[in-house]
């Protein structure tokens, strides 16, 4: 079985100042495999700071990890040149959270569309191209007459963001990273756009790695988890083990949070330490936030498996099965 | 002269008078003018809120939310125009002040935490100074030391440590610098207090801890809350009663128990039907269509193109609010008296 | 792009009128727009009228006052000022569009490399940039323009003169635009989709700096006009020809105030001051346009 995807303990690390150097771990020792033959969701959640943009940046090739290899089908992606690099960029796509930043405003909006085509040779001519876009537009809920032709400010958010998911169609990666897709677009539309991502993983056997810090939609869009914090990871395993039953102190913070809308579910139980330490470069990074932090925490602590496909990175489950940060994804069910 | 009015309060909510409204918008009409037509942006609005409760106005992007807020703190800029109504806080309309009347009620009487407020925070002034500055502009006769004493306590009140004082805002985090804004706006321990999407851009946990904040300092002042938001996850978990609106109008009013429910309208039908619940894997739902411009409003009910339960009624006639005793109110044609 | 008519979309008003509404809304830019526009007809169709020779020394008897042959007049050397007028116009028109054009391409190119590719080449052009900055510029055109023997100083030399020290400011303007550009997000979705680097700077970014270096360019023009006028002024540009700042400093040198020919520097003195007033309008009204908050408003 071929690997889609492989993350190799990728570390990385930001330093700034001449002389007073001061440096921010991004993301720390973060390994993950995805199999080729089994397009799955994966669901990398946490809050701002927790390393999750960080690692959609790296995994699309815009910054280099410091350590660590990031291998896309057998190759290591910073080595990629020409032929190979066009394929790379083909087969690994993203859709981003702002519906209108990645839209040119010089251009209309079928300029998001006809690029690709054009640098992916996905059309034989002008009329194919016209064809397709109508296409994918009408696949996403949209009127294609009333978008080609438009620039992104006469279009509303949700129509915006649609045109983004249109893209992810059209170009049928093999990796899709969807960044927060729907956290800018209102709840009527969010359902639409999931349902369009997972029948891309279902239907077109595309790969998606799903980041966000909304657990609601991770929930129903994903099969498997990966809580970040601070660019670390804290649990990880099948998203209805974690979510329905969190184990590590800062997932059971993040679930408690979570405004449901269901009055019969009320959050708030965990009362929320502020203890907001900057440096926490060793130890575990929740030290400073977490109630139950121990001596021993002052040391990163390791993953421990709890179930088979549930694991958290905390000393409270010392008593079990420690894995390497490298096997995380034989935690995630396939 | 605030700590006066504070203890008025204290009394009169003692004496149980804090059973009538201390907020009341009436037939609220905002329009604004633009080159490409009029939009009614707030169509012959009305609702009320005691003291100390908690009102979630809720609605999607384009549903004229912010500019209710805006409207009630007189701070409709051209091309909008407020065009009638009153905003009624304890006796006095707020529409019929003078501009420097109004100035001065804004932050004393009521007052607004508007949405990113954290980046209306000035980057070169320490937030002392910042807060000093709202506190200098409506209260005299004070010395510097009581009013830095009140910013203070202000401080303490949101969960900030009174060292935050002689700190910038860029070395805050999202989530302190918006309880700043909080701290800022009960400074003078106003009636009424709207809060617009104050959470719209923190985490989960820091979300939650703000929400938090703002029910203590309410608690503590007797106000009344006003937020308006777009998630209903938050309203479900933090107000009394709920407002649903929709291109311009508040179509459906109800206490949050019933609003999760029961509701009435179709559209906060549909909107409490679009919430993933985790008890059912997998399934999603939206409302078809589009949220119609304000500037192109359909006849009739403007909900009428995307409603599942439409009649030919709708589609030419428009429904006005019926409201129960309890002060629920409805707006839909379903609900007019004669049909079931 | 043609699309098909649907029932219930907006009529957007005509690209004309939309236009025409916006410097209505935007005075200085209307105003600056028409003014330079009339002066355009005045030398354009000036040029077809007159015969140049006429801006020459001994083309027209001597300092006649303004009279229907000669509606402007002539000077101490028998130049036909009206004649004068247009050529003079005409030449500094030409200084002006030369110069602030060498300036301001050179602006966009330095400035587009320095801001994408940033590392050592960035470094270099912007300290270049910023040591020559405080260089007092008149100082150094004076001297240079001093220092050459008459006989090379053509209009030629006076707008290469003006460029020397004109194109710091805009490859700054550029650079930093171009650097808060490439860090948007349409940028990395471009290279997603597989647009090369070049393709980025002229198909992505450039498009959106137009107003940018419109405005740059509009600057340029008015330095180098401005500079092309100051040193005429003193008695430093190619004498001969009837530029604007050299009638004025021969009329000067010869008095002319005092032996009541006061037709002799007014002219140009108030064609130089709407040449510039208009450029300047212009300027504005530019920046206002480049603000992407009042753009919004339309």
């Amino acid at each position: 079985m071929a690997n889609l995807l492989e993350l190799n303990n990728v570390s990385k690390t930001y330093t700034s100042g001449l002389i007073n150097k001061s440096s921010n771990t991004a993301l720390r020792d973060f390994s993950l495999q995805l199999d080729e033959d089994e397009p799955t969701i994966v669901t990398v959640a946490g809050e701002s700071g927790s390393g999750k943009t960080t690692l959609a940046m790296l995994l699309l090739g815009f910054i280099k990890p410091t350590t660590g290899q990031i291998i896309y089908r057998g190759k290591d992606i910073s080595t990629l040149r020409g032929r190979e690099r066009l394929d790379f960029r083909r087969e690994v796509q993203a859709v981003f959270q702002d519906p209108f930043a990645v839209f040119n405003p010089f251009y209309t909006v079928d300029h998001l569309l006809s690029v690709p085509i054009k640098k992916f040779k996905l059309a034989k001519s002008k009329a194919e191209a016209r064809d397709k876009m109508d296409e994918v537009l009408t696949a996403v809920g949209l009127r294609p007459e009333d978008i080609i032709g438009r620039f992104p400010h006469q279009l509303s958010g949700g129509q915006r963001q649609r045109i983004n998911v249109a893209r992810a169609l059209l170009l049928k990666p093999r990796l899709l990273i969807a960044d927060e897709p729907v956290s800018m677009v209102d709840a009527s539309l969010r359902a639409s756009i999931l349902e369009t991502l997972r029948n891309l993983q279902r239907d077109h056997g595309v790969s998606i790695i799903y980041i966000t810090h909304d657990l609601t939609t991770a929930y129903h869009i994903a099969k498997s988890i990966v809580v970040l914090y601070r660019g670390a990871v804290m649990e990880a395993g099948d998203v209805e083990a974690v979510i329905k039953n969190p184990r590590h102190p800062y997932t059971r913070l993040l679930i408690d949070s979570i405004p449901w809308p269901n009055l019969d579910q009320r959050w708030g139980e965990q009362e929320i330490i502020a203890r907001e330490s900057t440096d926490a470069n060793t130890g575990c990074p929740f030290y400073g936030r977490c109630s139950k932090a121990m001596e021993r925490c002052k040391l990163p602590a390791p993953l421990f498996q709890i179930e088979p496909h549930q694991a958290a990175a905390c000393f409270l489950y010392d008593d079990q099965h420690q894995i390497d940060a490298a096997c995380l994804s034989e935690i995630l069910p396939a | 002269m605030s700590s006066v009015k504070a203890q008025d309060r204290q009394a009169s909510a003692s004496q149980g008078a804090d059973l009538l409204p201390v907020l009341r918008v009436q037939n609220l009409e905002v329009t604004y003018f633009t080159d490409a037509g009029r939009a009614k942006a707030l169509d012959d609005l009305s609702f009320s809120l005691k003291a100390g409760e908690k009102l979630g106005i809720v609605g999607e992007s384009g549903s004229g939310k912010s500019t209710l807020a805006l409207a009630m703190m007189r701070m409709i800029k051209a091309p909008g125009r407020i065009e009638g109504g009153q905003v009624m806080v304890g006796d006095t309309d707020l529409m019929a002040l003078s501009d420097e009347e109004m100035r001065q009620s804004r932050l004393q009487r009521i007052a607004y935490i508007p949405q990113g407020a954290m980046n209306s925070l000035n980057p070169v002034m320490r937030i002392g100074a910042q807060m000093l500055d709202a506190v200098k502009s409506h209260v005299e006769g004070v010395s510097k030391a009581e009013m830095v004493e009140r910013c203070l306590a202000a401080l303490e009140s949101v969960d900030l440590g009174r060292g935050v004082y002689q700190m910038f805002p860029h070395e805050l985090s999202g989530g302190m610098k918006q309880r700043v804004c909080i701290a800022i706006g009960i400074l003078l321990q106003p009636q009424v207090i709207i809060a617009d999407e104050p959470t719209s851009a923190l985490d989960v946990v820091t979300q939650r801890q703000v929400m938090e904040t703002i029910d203590r300092v309410r608690t503590k002042i007797n106000a009344a809350v006003i937020l308006i938001g777009h998630d209903m996850g938050l309203m479900a978990q933090f107000v009394d009663r709920v407002a649903v609106m929709y291109a311009g109008r508040l179509v459906e009013v109800a206490s949050v128990r019933e609003m999760f429910t029961d509701p009435q309208q179709p559209y906060s039908r549909a909107l409490i039907d679009c919430l993933p619940n985790l008890k059912v894997k997998g399934v999603f739902q939206g409302i078809p269509g589009l949220a119609p411009s304000l500037l192109r409003l359909p006849s009739g009910c403007a909900f009428h193109p995307r409603c599942a339960h439409v009649m030919d009624i709708c589609r030419t006639t428009r429904p006005e609010a019926r409201t129960e005793p309890d002060g629920r109110s409805t707006i839909c044609h379903l609900f007019d008296t004669g049909v079931q | 792009m043609t699309h098909a008519a649907s029932p219930d979309r907006v009529q957007d008003p005509g690209r004309a009128r939309a236009v025409l509404h916006y410097l209505r809304r935007n005075k200085s830019l209307g105003f600056g727009l028409f003014a330079l526009l009339a002066l355009l007809a005045f030398t354009v169709i000036g040029l077809l009228v007159i015969d140049p020779n006429d801006a020459y020394p001994l083309a027209a008897p001597t300092r006649r006052a303004p009279s229907w042959d000669y509606p402007f007049g002539t000077d101490f050397f028998g130049r036909d000022m009206m004649a004068v007028m247009v050529v003079g116009m005409w030449q500094t028109a030409f200084i002006g569009v030369v110069a602030g054009g060498i300036g301001t391409f050179l602006g966009v190119v330095l400035g587009f490399t320095s801001a994408y590719f940033g590392g050592w080449t960035d470094s270099v052009i912007r300290v270049t940039c910023q040591i020559l900055t405080p260089i007092p510029v008149l100082l150094i055109q004076v001297v240079v323009a001093g220092s050459l023997d008459k006989r090379d100083v053509t209009i030629f030399t006076m707008a290469l003169i003006v460029v020397m020290l004109a194109w710091m400011a805009p490859t700054l303007v550029i650079r930093a635009q171009v650097l808060t550009m490439k860090e948007r997000q349409f940028v990395s979705v471009a290279k997603l989709s597989g647009v090369s680097d070049m393709g980025i700077i002229f198909k992505e970014i450039f498009p959106n700096l137009l107003p940018f270096v419109a405005a740059a360019f509009v600057g340029q023009i008015f330095l180098a006009v401005f500079a092309s006028f100051y040193l005429a002024v003193l008695g430093l540009g190619p004498l001969r020809e009837p530029l604007l700042g050299n009638i004025i400093w021969l009329a000067q040198a010869q008095g002319a105030f005092f032996n009541g020919w006061w037709w002799w520097p007014i002219a140009p003195s108030v064609g130089m001051i709407l040449i510039l007033g208009s450029l300047a309008l212009i300027n504005m009204g530019l920046d206002e346009l480049a603000n992407p908050r009042v753009r919004k408003s339309e």
